[in-house]
């Protein structure tokens, strides 16, 4: 092994993961799914391509989702981040989604499961705040809230995918707590 | 059953979700360890040839890179059994994508850097990856995966053939596929003096842990093997992949906990694949609609490295009464990454081409194919002449066709359309083999009244704790909660691995008879019980894995609805049904998930999985999950699933057939019998993309290969 990285390859970083603010001195290179993994123990947001491919690692950054593997973590200097372990009330207490998705057996091996949870979330707050998808009606009102019906909440989860094929009772998780 | 029966079927909940749904179930990649490092392997690139240098200095002299492994210095393994495990033994490279290197550093970005400064360099040698029906190195093998005869023949099948008034004579094409659980393949180790503790995601610890100690020459006691949480596996890690043997490699050669996860793009390559399948079907039937010759043959690929062949005509030894028929493979070993075990291996291929012709078969007779497969129902299995230990397909294609409105079709293809969009319906029947192997386990009761069930199975997704657990339950007759089971971990009683849909069946019927035995120890107990409580132990060898005078087969019916745009040429599926008959469901609602997995794996592979291997670069070109298209929630509509309750008493205590293919097996054809009925186009190969729908509804109708003689 040779020296250590030089300095201007590092940059420190704050993040505020769960509520709870980090400085990290962080490799340029990482992404945030692995400072999430790596840095902080957050390893409930799963690496399932490292190329935006799948969604596994789909997190909420100041509120919007993101997939955390294509997000170099330098550049998030300051943002606000929630991942499935910041989902819970801290007590015994399931977010809705995690409930619904135990419910409807939303899921077998589960690998999936944190970012369809996560995406879920983002997916509400876009349909409430009047975001369209490519299967929203364009005669709808534009700036109203979106009703999610089966088809609105297939189209705006297709990033996430899931080998196990646990779609309709995601579909069905997702419709229990709209 | 000796228990209540009140715990068994009943849709009890899985006992590891609420870990999954909140993040903390951990896979293999993820357990704290301090001083873990990262390793990344160097995946050969060319298609055939040796190593003839590999230079490690720029790669050494980056920051936190702690070795680089070659063929040169890497640890020395003991001969595999499965020669895809004997990594960085020797400069052979015999496909492109096999590894030539394994960098190692404390991060995952210096390990990626790490590997991409290692130089490599080649002596190339000419290589052929394309598999052709006529390929002149083809030949028969003695047997195809899982031990069937590569040819079995009766009758006077070409004989049938020449002299039938109806005959399909038809080939059809499936594709490379490609497993891509959501977790890729992983490994962590570590060793702790001269223990080995290694955290996989395998189908089977018990395997892993017998394969390292073979490998690197050590006793088993000292091997610790947990796979607690696996994402999937779907058959790429029923076995022990190069992952976890590279792992222990830099473990050893670093003294520093080693995580390998291999890149998704990798995956390809290294951890086997559902080889292509050329099939040619002949099918000679009377006027009458009965069978009169059935031939089933395949054509596939395997490696240089192992051969490995799909056993795509073994279903059609099961499936429909035909006085004379021939099944018979072939394989070609070519320069390609080695093939293996993708959920279904022989029956999902091979039920597509089978179905599609009965289909064919139909439409030549001007007969419904629900009725056609049940005129063809045989009294016994045909191949072996065995009697059917319960064989209930008849009663899953009524039952599936009365719930899919199957009277209301119109069965002229191309008679439905709206605006551009033409729809249709299709059906397929469905088959997989009973598979049971013996596993051990032990059954613990405890002074509060509790149990523990201890047994080294995996759970893959299967919800293996929970039906376990209602196994125990029922057998022991206690409530539900007050069992508790053990799984995961290769220090519990050793089990077989979760595959071929051979899990539950195994590992339950272990689970069943330790606690059969425990019942009768405690039975003649007085008083509080010891601390430690009592505990008995199974062992399912000879019973399990004992030769049965019955064919014991899963069936099932599937059912599809699609559209196809006649402007884009693509295909969607509207709905998809499916009724099984799979002996007793032990778990309504895992079982549930199962089935539905199974068909949507099966509507990718109609619509949108497939792979090519470049002639030239001798390579997978769909190597990701952008390229390689796997369904995803947009693509997949309502899908249900049914199941005929089987009351079958040949096949183990709990009277149970394995569940977690045969959703998997025929669902593509169903889904291409739609097709035709939708378009009136006969497509045989797969996937069904715009590319090929569009140039066939645009083209001249295709070359009739099945008809009516006279």
């Amino acid at each position: 092994m040779s020296s250590e990285p030089t300095p201007e390859h590092r940059s420190d970083t704050v993040l505020t993961v769960n509520g709870k603010p980090h400085t990290l001195r962080l490799d340029h290179r990482r992404v945030l799914l692995d400072v999430l993994r790596e840095d902080l123990g957050l390893t409930g947001t799963k690496k399932g391509c490292d190329h935006g491919q799948c969604g596994a690692c789909t997190v909420l950054v100041d509120g919007r989702r993101v997939n955390g593997c294509l997000l170099l973590a330098v550049s998030l200097d300051g943002c606000d981040v929630i991942t499935v372990e910041g989902l819970t009330d801290g007590g015994d207490g399931l977010h809705p989604l995690q409930q619904a998705f135990l419910d409807r057996d939303a899921f077998q091996c589960g690998y999936c499961t944190p970012g369809q949870i996560c995406s879920a979330v983002g997916v509400l707050a876009e349909a409430g705040a009047g975001h369209p998808s490519h299967v929203t009606d364009p005669a709808a009102p534009s700036g109203r809230p979106v009703p999610l019906d089966e088809a609105e909440i297939r189209e705006r989860l297709s990033g996430n995918l899931c080998r196990c094929g646990a779609y309709p009772h995601i579909v069905e998780a997702v419709r229990d707590v709209i | 059953m000796t228990g209540t029966g009140t715990a068994l079927g009943a849709p009890a909940v899985r006992r590891e979700g609420r870990r999954k749904v909140t993040g903390g179930a951990r896979y293999a990649a993820e357990h704290p360890l301090a001083d873990r490092v990262h390793a990344r392997p160097v995946p050969a690139t060319v298609a055939r040839g040796r190593v003839t240098a590999v230079d490690t200095a720029a790669a050494l002299a980056l920051p936190g890179v702690l070795a680089v492994l070659t063929h040169e210095n890497a640890p020395r393994l003991a001969e595999p059994d499965d020669p895809t495990l004997a990594v960085l033994q020797d400069p052979g490279v015999p496909h492109r994508g096999w590894y030539v290197a394994l960098a190692v550093a404390r991060t995952p970005e210096e390990a990626r850097a790490a590997a991409a400064a290692v130089r490599v360099e080649y002596a190339v040698e000419e290589h052929d990856v394309t598999l052709t029906a006529d390929h002149p190195e083809a030949y028969e093998p003695e047997t195809a995966n899982a031990g069937y005869p590569a040819r079995r023949e009766y009758g006077d099948p070409d004989g049938a053939f020449a002299s039938a008034p109806v005959r399909v004579d038809v080939t059809y094409r499936v594709p490379p596929l490609h497993n891509h659980p959501m977790e890729p393949h992983a490994s962590t180790a570590r060793w702790e003096g001269d223990r080995l503790l290694v955290h996989t995601s395998s189908q089977g610890g018990t395997a892993v842990r017998a394969t390292l100690a073979a490998l690197f020459g050590l006793p088993e006691d000292r091997i610790t093997v947990d796979t607690a949480h696996v994402g999937g596996g779907f058959g790429s890690k029923g076995t022990p992949r190069p992952d976890v043997v590279l792992a222990v490699m830099a473990a050893r050669e670093t003294g520093r906990p080693v995580t390998v996860a291999l890149p998704r793009r990798h995956l390809p390559a290294v951890v086997g694949h559902r080889a292509p399948t050329l099939h040619r079907l002949r099918l000679a039937a009377g006027a009458d609609g009965r069978l009169t010759g059935l031939t089933h043959e395949i054509v596939t690929h395997s490696s240089r490295v192992k051969e490995f062949v799909e056993q795509a005509a073994v279903p059609a030894r099961v499936m429909y009464a035909a006085p004379s028929s021939r099944t018979l493979h072939r394989v070609v070993r070519l320069d390609v990454p080695t093939p293996s075990w993708m959920r279904a291996p022989g029956e999902c291929p091979g039920m597509y081409a089978l179905e599609s012709a009965v289909d064919e078969l139909a439409t030549a007779l001007g007969t419904d194919p629900v009725e056609l497969r049940v005129l063809n129902e045989p009294e016994r299995e045909p191949d072996s002449g065995k009697p059917f230990s319960s064989r209930h397909l008849t009663e899953c294609l009524r039952e599936g066709a009365r719930r899919f409105g199957w009277d209301r079709r119109d069965p002229r293809p191309r008679s439905r359309a709206e605006g551009p969009l033409l729809v249709g319906t299709g059906v397929a029947a469905a088959t997989y083999p009973v598979l049971v192997r013996p596993s051990t386990a032990e059954a613990r009761a405890l002074p509060d009244g509790t149990f523990v069930v201890r047994v080294n199975a995996t759970d893959i997704g299967t919800g293996a704790r929970t039906v376990l657990a209602q196994v125990a339950a029922d057998t022991l007759g206690v409530p539900l909660e007050r069992v508790r089971t053990e799984i995961g971990d290769s220090d519990l009683p050793p089990a077989s691995l979760a595959g071929g849909s051979s899990g539950t069946a195994s590992w339950g019927w272990a689970v069943h008879d330790a606690c059969t035995r425990l019942t009768g120890r405690l039975g003649g107990l007085t008083g509080r019980l010891p601390d430690e409580g009592i505990s008995a132990r199974a062992d399912t060898a000879g019973r399990a894995d004992a030769d049965s005078p019955y064919a014991r087969h899963a069936f099932g019916a599937h059912f599809a609805e699609v559209t196809v745009d006649s402007v884009t040429g693509e295909v969607r599926v509207r709905r998809m049904l499916g009724v099984f008959a799979a002996g007793r469901i032990l778990n309504a609602r895992t079982a549930r998930s199962q089935f539905i997995g199974g068909m949507t794996m099966g509507l990718g592979m109609a619509l949108t999985e497939g792979s090519t291997m470049d002639p030239a670069f001798g390579d997978f070109t769909e190597s990701d999950l952008a390229s390689y298209h796997v369904p995803a929630h947009a693509d997949v509509p309502a899908v249900e699933a049914h199941w005929i309750d089987e009351d079958d008493t040949r096949l183990n205590p709990m009277g149970s057939k394995g569940i977690g293919e045969i959703g998997n097996v025929g669902s593509a054809a169903a889904i291409g019998n739609a097709v035709h009925h939708a378009t009136g186009v006969r497509f045989r190969e797969l996937p069904l993309t715009p590319d090929k729908v569009l140039a066939g509804l645009s083209g001249p109708a295709p070359a009739p290969t099945s008809g009516r003689d006279g």
